[in-house]
């Protein structure tokens, strides 16, 4: 699979408190809970946000509480995948259950600019910069994840199994 | 080969002689929890799976806590979902409100995890049980629908980072200036997929309310899990809320380790988190001049009975700063009951605070004390991440029940040593 879309840029330690915010849970509908996407650090984002567009971020991302609602609105807000230089591991596994692409790469995730075009051969592991045109090689996951994945998250995963 | 506690516990529950990091696991699962946020998406996904019962009825703990009392219709809602799902699958371990309280607080009360165990919950806290011997561990809400239609989930085996405690804490420092200082040193990634191991000579010298408090932090360090050495407190705990058998595993003694910290408990400061990451930490000491709107004192960290204790022993016939709002909140129905058969309540009360029932609502700017722009709050929950108590532009500092205390008494944060 390969997807292309302009970046968004964040810092280290982005908490899912920020990614959804706790007071909107009393829904768990992933299309009235995307409006509030990363609002209390970037208001603009669920406005400007594309289909394909790519977080790029930090250390740790997706620290904090355990809410699958944060990989769910952003997927639901159409990103097509996370590039960070590490994440939170409940978030990472929640996106892999739910078949939200994450890729691991510091050189990546240290480089890509805000508004740059990103595209992202998932097969291959690579990343490319289409702005400067440099490449990115990330940890690619390992072949269990990787089944979930291709099954589209881990209760399609179950069912065919 | 050598193995780590939590190695150990995994390998037992995968059916394999070893274990090492890194490997990718399938393990029995003994416990599976959800809550009032994350339970709703758990089950959708569970109706998903086409499944005809759950794994065992007896082996799901479903916890309404973060918006209860429903705090609006939404809330209702989802709470309503979760009762009906808890009624149609015969779930023993559903806890209506008049029953439970926060779930963290409420599981080892009800002795439904002993050590040994493997447990998942939907919820980042459900590290708690290391406490208890257990491994434990928050995951998402198709992790826990999946382990409610299989009893299993799948795990990639931690390293670990060894913490060895010596010494004794001093009056007015607890289990939660340790774990503070712990991730002041280490930072909210320092333990990031790791296990927190917790042993040496000074464990005795932590009571199981402070050991419950520190390995609910674990998370805050990025860890899979905090686990703790069992020993005759651990086993006095259980025994005295348990009927179900347990297992103890110990580490082997020259397992291997990514890291070993020596923490002299004695060394430690009463110590506060400043905005906005747990990591933020300074010795009160240090703290200067801040000056508060709001004091929380509960919460699955310090919402326990020597966390009441440690407010009510401050409170005692002083009076809270006119114009500071204090918020106490036991974590259970039984701490409740017992905060009041101490007469700690009208200690609370006389003093000008006021004393809620069980609920996580004000931890994550649910409800029950909601922030507004530009307040400031000391709070003895966990997280003081940009809006977690309300307006994106509040403040969270994070403290100790004693620290609290003497903050809302002095309307700024405060030593209690000083008082």
């Amino acid at each position: 699979m390969k997807v292309q879309g302009k970046a968004f840029k964040y810092a280290d330690n982005v908490d899912t408190d920020v990614i959804i915010p706790a007071r909107y849970l009393n829904s768990s509908d992933p299309d009235e809970l995307k409006k509030h996407c990363m609002e209390d650090i970037d208001k603009d984002f669920v406005d400007r946000v594309e289909p394909g567009d790519i977080i790029a971020a930090g250390k740790n991302f997706g620290c904090g509480s355990s809410r699958e609602h944060a990989p769910m609105v952003i997927k639901a807000c159409g990103v097509s995948c996370v590039i960070a230089e590490t994440f939170a591991r409940i978030f990472y596994r929640n996106a892999v259950n739910i078949g939200l692409p994450l890729l691991e790469c510091k050189e990546a995730a240290d480089a890509i600019q805000a508004g740059e075009r990103v595209s992202v051969d998932f097969e291959a592991g690579l990343i490319k910069n289409e702005n400067t045109g440099k490449t990115y090689r990330a940890e690619k996951y390992p072949p269990f994840m990787r089944r979930i994945m291709d099954a589209g998250g881990l209760v399609e995963y179950i069912i065919k199994k | 080969m050598a193995m780590t506690m939590t190695q150990k516990i995994l390998a037992a529950h995968a059916g394999l002689s070893e274990v090492k990091a890194g490997q990718l696991i399938e393990a029995k699962l003994d416990l599976v929890l959800g809550n009032d946020i994350t339970a709703p998406v758990g089950i959708r996904a569970f109706k998903k799976l086409g499944k005809k019962a759950v794994f065992d009825r007896d082996k799901i703990a479903l916890v309404p806590d973060h918006f209860t009392p429903n705090k609006d219709i939404k809330a209702a809602e989802q709470c309503k979902y979760i009762r009906e799902f808890a009624r149609e699958y015969a779930v023993t371990n559903y806890f209506e409100i008049g029953e439970a309280g926060i779930e963290h607080a409420l599981l080892p009360e009800k002795g439904l995890v002993t050590a040994g165990d493997v447990v998942i919950g939907a919820d980042s806290h459900t590290c708690t049980y290391g406490a208890l011997g257990a491994f434990s561990t928050g995951v998402g809400s198709t992790d826990m629908a999946a382990g409610m239609a299989t009893g299993e989930a799948w795990f990639k085996v931690p390293a670990a980072i060894k913490f060895t405690l010596t010494g004794s804490m001093s009056r007015f420092v607890s289990g939660k200036d340790v774990i503070l200082h712990i991730i002041g040193r280490i930072g909210v990634d320092g333990a990031l997929y790791k296990s927190m191991e917790f042993s040496g000579d000074g464990l005795k010298n932590l009571s199981m309310d402070d050991r419950l408090c520190m390995a609910n932090m674990a998370i805050e360090a990025g860890a899979k899990n905090g686990i703790f050495e069992v020993d005759d407190k651990t086993l006095a705990y259980i025994n005295a809320h348990s009927a179900k058998p347990y297992t103890v595993y110990r580490a082997d003694p020259n397992a291997a380790y990514d890291a070993v910290y020596e923490i002299d408990l004695g060394k430690i400061r009463p110590t506060v988190s400043f905005p906005h990451l747990p990591d933020n930490t300074r010795a009160i000491d240090d703290v200067g001049e801040v000056a508060i709107d709001q004091v929380v004192i509960g919460s699955c960290t310090n919402g326990r009975i020597e966390d009441m204790r440690a407010a009510a022993e401050i409170l005692k016939g002083r009076k809270v700063k006119k114009g500071v709002r204090v918020i106490i909140i036991p974590g259970t129905q039984k701490i409740y009951l017992q905060t009041m058969h101490e007469g700690l309540v009208d200690i609370f009360i006389e003093a000008g605070a006021i004393f809620s029932m069980p609920t996580c609502g004000p931890c994550l700017g649910g409800h029950m004390g909601v922030l507004a722009k530009g307040e400031r709050a000391v709070s003895t929950t966990n997280r003081n991440f940009v809006g977690r108590m309300g307006h994106p532009e509040s403040e969270v500092y994070l403290a100790s029940p004693a620290v609290a205390a003497a903050s809302a008494v002095m309307g700024k944060i405060y030593n209690p040593e000083l008082l």
